[in-house]
């Protein structure tokens, strides 16, 4: 781990290497990202990410607001998977409140969440593509991105920060026609699928420049914190979905895909391989969508029905005190962890029993996966580097929050 | 799931896996430890963190091999003021862990757990450029998220929510 006790500085150690300032401005790496490279020749020598530029203290701010109010922050930290922030927020205070959720609830925070990952996918095959040259990948990919979108928009009224969770439940009952559409969507997606794959699995460019690229042992990638397909491209056979279930993911049927290379490419197949499982499961919850409410019988926490509000004064006492004074919450402390399409999302959040969370922590799966860039990198070549930065599947948002 | 009330007695807690290892070890070093919502915390005594975490990254029984997060909570006014939480997750068992530090606010500094992790690296300069906490024995202590040149640190409870200005 030579890079831990390696500063970064623009002054060159020794003669032969130079020090190259990639970002924070660079189309290939995915945000704002800064990486200091000390290059000999073209090959990588040292590599020091510089992060921060994105920083918004989002922990300070969700300190100042109602538990409910943070709800929506949370879709900017990581912006390509809003509602798997969402569900790790909400599960956690349902946790700290002692809330039983219904199973619709449920099941159909599992239904969005594979379509959330298979949206983050989706971008992070589409640029990672363009990053190593294949340009049509990323307007196929889009094509489908788009189609996923506009259920987000017909099932929130948003297209990108859905906000859509509550604690409790959901905020509205899914449209008519939602679970048409997202059949429609889900019987046509495995084909496209396939003409991803036809692009670029079997394509020579593509194995050449990803096929032990930035590779990275399992030891290494445990130890630097990697989660999600970044370790599971080690052979690393760990996924919370199955292994810590949380919103009923033990009643669902997936596969957790490893590939043992621990390159680009097998980060690459993980992912992909991913999309497929995802989609089988917007079947399954699809075809076993229960019926029944949608939010939790808690009516002081859970904002009332507009209808009952109008008819009914206790509706709608309990709607002035939870938008005027939010909702106490018991002392103590949670931390919850999901699968987010870049590994494990968690948030700990600390209650001191008052309307306002005490403290708000995300722990960030970007932020564990960024280190072990460097490990990936040294020795290797400058193009490599944009591959690797590609095969992480960096989120800026994530990291610096 | 009603809330059930939090066990805090250490003798009813002995079977977990971490605090038995713990116990046999160094009794002296476990503070207190609290089975609150299915989750277990044990506090740590400053002295012993590090040994602590090596002792359960290595235990054969279950391995805590994966460090999933450190960070700090500000109870300010409370003294001691600062606790230092770091979440372990045993990937073969599928079992998780809190442990936690309590640091005086005059000038908190606890072990650094790099060299058990490499992973605390980030973790621990993010504690450090957002609550002040120095992390003895850390490779690279600098801030992390923040500008190099800021003053003050914005995650502790006197620091306004707006900034100085």
């Amino acid at each position: 781990m030579a890079h831990l006790t390696s500063i970064p500085t623009l002054e060159p150690v020794e003669d032969r290497t130079m020090i190259l300032n990639m970002g924070p401005q660079h189309p290939s790496t995915h945000g704002v990202l800064r990486l200091i490279l000390e290059i000999d020749g073209e090959t990588v020598v040292r590599m020091m990410p510089d992060i921060g530029y994105l920083h918004t203290g989002i922990e300070k701010t969700c300190e100042a607001k109602f538990y409910q109010q943070v709800v929506p922050l949370t879709d900017r930290i990581d912006y390509l998977c809003p509602l798997t922030n969402n569900l790790c927020y909400c599960l956690a205070v349902e946790k700290l409140l002692g809330l039983e959720i219904p199973p619709k609830a449920q099941w159909m925070r599992v239904l969005l969440n594979e379509l959330t990952r298979i949206n983050s996918h989706l971008v992070w095959l589409g640029t990672h593509a363009l990053d190593i040259g294949a340009m049509s990948v990323f307007l196929y990919c889009f094509r489908e991105r788009e189609d996923i979108l506009r259920l987000f928009e017909m099932v929130s009224g948003q297209r990108m920060m859905t906000s859509y969770f509550r604690i409790g439940g959901l905020a509205l009952e899914p449209p008519i026609g939602f679970f048409e559409r997202v059949r429609h969507f889900a019987n046509r997606f495995p084909s496209k699928v396939d003409e991803y794959e036809n692009l670029l699995t079997g394509n020579p460019i593509w194995t050449m420049r990803t096929k032990g690229v930035a590779k990275i042992t399992a030891e290494d990638a445990l130890a630097l914190g990697a989660s999600g397909p970044t370790l599971r491209g080690s052979g690393v056979d760990f996924d919370l979905r199955r292994d810590m279930p949380y919103s009923s993911y033990e009643k669902f049927k997936f596969k957790v895909p490893i590939s043992t290379d621990g390159d680009v490419f097998a980060r690459y197949m993980c992912r992909v391989q991913e999309l497929r499982e995802s989609i089988a499961m917007v079947q399954q919850a699809l075809d076993g969508m229960p019926e029944g409410p949608i939010k939790a019988d808690a009516p002081k926490v859970v904002l009332p029905d507009r209808e009952k509000m109008k008819t009914q004064m206790e509706a709608l006492i309990y709607h002035f005190k939870i938008i005027t004074e939010g909702f106490a919450v018991p002392a103590g402390e949670v931390y919850q962890a999901v699968e987010s399409p870049r590994g494990e999302m968690g948030y700990y959040v600390v209650s001191d029993g008052t309307a306002k969370p005490y403290r708000v922590h995300m722990r960030a799966a970007c932020l564990a996966n960024l280190q072990t860039l460097p490990t990936m990198c040294e020795g290797r070549l400058i193009a490599d580097v944009v591959a690797a930065i590609g095969s992480i599947d960096i989120v800026l948002g994530e990291i610096d929050r | 799931m009603p809330l059930q009330p939090a066990i805090t007695d250490l003798e009813q807690l002995k079977s977990h896996p971490a605090i038995a290892k713990l116990l046999a070890w160094n009794p002296a070093a476990v503070e207190e430890a609290r089975f609150d919502r299915d989750e277990i915390s044990i506090y740590i005594s400053r002295d012993f963190i590090r040994q602590a975490c090596v002792l359960l990254r290595d235990n054969p029984e279950c391995p805590f091999n994966f460090l999933a997060d450190v960070t700090c909570v500000d109870w300010l006014p409370q003294e001691p003021r600062f606790e230092v939480v770091y979440h372990l997750l045993s990937i073969s068992k599928k079992e998780r862990v809190r442990l936690k530090v309590r640091l005086d606010g005059r000038s908190p500094a606890v072990d650094s757990v790099t060299s058990i992790w490499p992973a605390a690296n980030y973790f621990e300069r993010e504690v450090y450029d957002l609550f002040g906490v120095r992390f003895t024995g850390h490779p690279y202590l600098r801030r992390l998220l923040m500008p190099e040149d800021w003053e003050g640190y914005p995650l502790r409870k006197d620091y306004p929510v707006e900034g100085y200005r």
